[in-house]
C-alpha cells in the first residue's frame, strides 16, 4: 500500500517553483492539443488525398460513377453501383442477424447472470469473437459455412455457387456481435440500480423493468454500439472477399454472388493499370469514406435524440 | 543505464552492417506474383555466386510498371507488356526483355472418366454466359468419349486484378470478336458471369468445391496441384494437353524484335494456345539518377545470366524455358542498352 501524500499546493512549502508548474501545465494542456488537432488533421488529409486522388475519375463520370452498374476496366468504363449495393447489403442483412445475438448476451450478461464461472466463460468467448483475424473468419466461412449455404441452395432449386451476399452477411454477423454487446452490456451497467429496485417494487417482473426502464435509459448507448458493429461490418475486406462472390454484377437475391466497395479495391489495386482505373479505385474508397460519415452523422443525430427523451 | 549501452553498442552494428552493404553492388526490383518463385531462386543463386543482391517485391504486374516508369526501382517486370501510351509516360526509353513463359490452364470439377477437351468457341460460350450445360450439343460434339452430365455449369474467375486474367482475356479477345467487343482484355474485366476467387488459389479452391465449376489457373498450379487440365484446340486444329514443352512450343514463332507480342492463339502447330511471356522492364539508357558506370554493366550482366544460363532453373519450378529464338531477341536487346551512349555489353 502506498500512503497517498496530500501536498499544499497553496503554500510555499513546495520544492518546486510555481512558475515551473505553470510552464508544466501548459506543456502539459498543449500536448493535449496537439494529439487531439492532429487526429482531425489525419482525418482531414485522408479525405483531401481521397478527394484529389478521384478527380479524374469524378471529372470523367460525374455522378453517373454511383448510378452506372458497368465496371469494365478494359473498356475504362467505371460505376461503382453494384459495389455499393453489395456493402449495404451485406452489412444491414449483418446487423439484421446479429442484433437478436448481441442484444440478448448483453442483457443476459449484465442482469441475469452476473458473477460466476459460466458467465465469465460467456463474456470471454464474446469478447473473443472480436479478437479473431478476418482472414480465419474467411477461411472458417470457405470451409464451413459455404457448403452449408450450398445444400440450402440445392434444395431450394438456386444454382449452388455457395458463396454470395447471405453467407457473407452471416459471417459479418458474427463478427460484429461483440461490438453492439460488449458496449450494450456496459450502458446496461450503468442503469441505476434504485431505478431498477423501484421498479421490481411496484411489482413488475423482470421482463417488465428490461422493457420499460432498463432499454429505455440505456437505448442511446444501445444504439451507439450498434453504430459501430455497423462501422466494422462496412469496412471488413478480406473476410467478406473470401466469401461474397466477387461478381461485378447487381445481386439478384440474396444467394447471388456479389461484391463490395471495401473488397474490390482491395483486389483490383495492385493490377490496376491506366490512370483512369486507379483513380475509379480511390473514388470507390472516397465514396466508402463518404457513406461512413453519412451513416455516423445520422446515428449521433439518432443518439441525441434518444438522450433528449430520457 | 546499462541497456542503454547496449542498445548504443547494437545501433553502431547495424550502422556498420548496412553501410558496409551500400559499397556493394545490389539492385532492386519489383512487380510480378507469377514469376515470383523462379525470380527468388534465381536471385539466390546469383547472390551466392557473386555477391551482387537483389531484392525482389512481388507486388503485381500493375505495381511494377507503375514504380519503373516513376524510376523508384531498378527493373520491372510484368506478365503483360506495356502499350505504346503506357511506355510513353516513362521518362526514357524502357525495354522489355523475355525471362519465361507461363500458360493458363482450364481446370473444372466433372465426375468424368477421360480428359475434357475444349474448343475456343466452346470456352468462349461458356464465358460469355451462352453455354449453360455440360451436356450442351456443342462440348459434345468433341467429346464424344466423355459421358457429360447435365449439370449447370459454374463460371470461375479471379477477383484481383493479374496477369493470368489478362492473358486469358487476351487469348478470348482474338478468338471471338464478340469477347472483344463486349468485354476486352485487361488484368481484370467486367465479367458477364460467374463468380471470383482470390489468386490462383482462391479459384482453385471454388472449382474444386462447386460441382460443375470451370475456371482458370495458371500452370505451375494446376500442374503442382494435381488439378484436372482440359486439352484446348490450337488454331492450327490440334488439341494440345498443356505441358512446359508445349507453352515453350508457343513461341516458336514469329516474334517482333521488342518482343511485345502475345503468344495467345499460336500458329505453332504444336504450341499451346494460351500461353503468355513473362518480362523484364529497364531503362535502355542506364545512365540515369547517377547510377555508376559499373552498376550499370553488372545489371546488364544479371539479365544476360538471366536470359542464358539461369535458365535451367525454370523446369525445376514448372516454368517454361525460352526458345532459342527468343534468346536470341533477348541478346539483341541487351546489346541495345546503353551507358552515356556506349553499348555496355558488346
Amino acid at each position: 500500500m502506498s500512503r497517498i501524500s496530500c501536498k499544499d499546493y497553496r503554500s510555499g512549502s513546495l520544492e518546486e517553483k510555481g512558475s515551473l508548474r505553470i510552464v508544466k501545465e501548459t506543456l502539459f494542456r498543449l500536448l493535449l492539443v496537439a494529439a487531439a488537432i492532429t487526429s482531425v488533421f489525419i482525418v482531414m488529409g485522408i479525405f483531401v488525398s481521397l478527394l484529389l486522388g478521384s478527380w479524374k475519375s469524378i471529372n470523367e463520370f460525374g455522378l453517373n460513377f454511383i448510378w452506372s452498374s458497368t465496371w469494365n476496366p478494359a473498356a475504362k468504363t467505371f460505376g461503382a453501383l453494384p459495389f455499393v449495393i453489395g456493402t449495404v447489403s451485406t452489412s444491414f442483412l449483418a446487423l439484421l442477424i446479429s442484433i437478436p445475438f448481441s442484444f440478448a448476451s448483453a442483457i443476459y450478461l449484465s442482469l441475469y447472470l452476473k458473477n460466476g464461472w459460466f458467465s465469465g466463460l460467456l463474456k470471454f468467448s464474446v469478447e473473443l469473437l472480436a479478437g479473431i483475424p478476418s482472414i480465419i473468419y474467411g477461411f472458417w466461412g470457405l470451409f464451413v459455412l459455404v457448403p452449408i449455404v450450398r445444400s440450402f441452395e440445392i434444395k431450394l432449386g438456386f444454382i449452388p455457387y455457395g458463396v454470395g451476399i447471405l453467407t457473407a452477411s452471416v459471417i459479418l454477423a458474427v463478427m460484429i456481435i461483440p461490438f453492439a454487446s460488449s458496449m450494450a452490456a456496459e450502458v446496461i451497467k450503468l442503469v441505476p440500480q434504485d431505478l431498477k429496485e423501484a421498479g421490481f417494487a411496484m411489482g413488475a417482473t423482470r421482463f417488465e423493468v428490461i422493457k420499460n426502464i432498463v432499454i429505455p435509459y440505456a437505448q442511446g448507448g444501445i444504439f451507439s454500439g450498434i453504430l459501430l458493429a455497423f462501422g466494422r461490418a462496412f469496412g471488413e475486406t478480406m473476410a467478406v472477399t473470401m466469401v461474397i462472390g466477387n461478381s461485378n454484377a447487381i445481386p439478384k437475391n440474396i444467394f447471388s454472388p456479389s461484391n463490395s466497395m471495401a473488397s474490390v479495391i482491395a483486389n483490383e489495386f495492385t493490377e490496376a493499370r491506366g490512370d483512369l482505373y486507379l483513380s475509379s479505385l480511390i473514388e470507390i474508397g472516397l465514396l466508402l469514406f463518404a457513406i461512413s460519415f453519412i451513416v455516423n452523422a445520422i446515428g449521433n443525430r439518432i443518439m441525441k435524440k434518444m438522450d433528449v427523451k430520457k | 543505464m546499462n541497456k542503454v549501452l547496449k542498445g548504443v553498442f547494437i545501433l553502431a552494428l547495424l550502422l556498420i552492417y548496412t553501410t558496409g552493404f551500400a559499397k556493394s553492388i545490389s539492385f532492386v526490383g519489383a512487380g510480378s506474383t507469377f514469376a515470383y518463385p523462379l525470380y527468388s531462386k534465381m536471385f539466390n543463386v546469383y547472390h551466392n555466386k557473386t555477391g551482387i543482391k537483389v531484392n525482389y517485391q512481388a507486388v503485381g504486374s500493375g505495381a511494377g510498371q507503375r514504380q519503373i516508369i516513376a524510376r523508384a526501382i531498378d527493373f520491372g517486370a510484368s506478365d503483360a507488356f506495356m502499350s505504346d501510351a503506357q511506355m510513353s509516360k516513362a521518362p526514357a526509353k524502357l525495354l522489355h526483355i523475355p525471362i519465361a513463359l507461363g500458360a493458363v490452364v482450364m481446370t473444372y470439377n466433372l465426375n468424368i472418366k477421360g480428359k475434357l477437351r475444349l474448343t475456343p468457341a466452346i470456352i468462349t460460350g461458356i464465358y460469355l454466359g451462352k453455354i449453360k450445360k455440360w451436356n450442351d450439343k456443342q462440348i459434345k460434339s468433341v467429346n464424344p468419349h466423355l459421358n457429360l452430365p447435365a449439370e449447370n455449369i459454374v463460371v470461375v474467375h479471379r477477383s484481383d486484378g493479374s496477369g493470368t486474367t489478362f492473358i486469358f482475356t487476351d487469348y478470348l479477345s482474338k478468338v471471338s470478336k464478340q469477347w472483344r467487343k463486349k468485354v476486352g482484355r485487361d488484368t481484370s474485366v467486367g465479367w458477364p458471369v460467374g463468380i471470383g476467387g482470390k489468386g490462383n488459389a482462391g479459384v482453385a479452391g471454388l472449382v474444386k468445391q462447386i460441382p460443375g465449376a470451370i475456371g482458370y489457373v495458371e500452370l505451375i498450379y494446376a500442374s503442382s496441384n494435381n488439378m484436372p487440365m482440359a486439352y484446348l484446340q490450337n488454331s492450327y486444329g490440334n488439341f494440345i494437353y498443356p505441358s512446359l514443352d508445349s507453352v515453350t512450343a508457343a513461341a516458336n514463332t514469329k516474334i517482333p524484335d521488342d518482343t511485345r507480342v502475345s503468344l495467345t492463339d499460336t500458329p505453332a502447330p504444336t504450341g499451346y494456345p494460351i500461353a503468355g511471356m513473362t518480362w523484364l522492364l529497364v531503362y535502355q539508357q542506364q545512365h540515369y539518377l547517377g547510377r555508376s558506370k559499373a552498376k550499370a554493366e553488372a545489371f546488364a550482366k544479371l539479365i544476360w545470366w538471366m536470359t542464358h544460363d539461369a535458365q535451367r532453373y525454370t523446369k525445376p519450378l514448372e516454368y517454361s524455358p525460352l526458345p532459342k529464338n527468343v534468346v536470341k531477341l533477348a541478346e539483341n536487346i541487351l546489346k541495345s542498352m546503353t551507358y552515356d551512349g556506349k553499348a555496355i555489353i558488346r
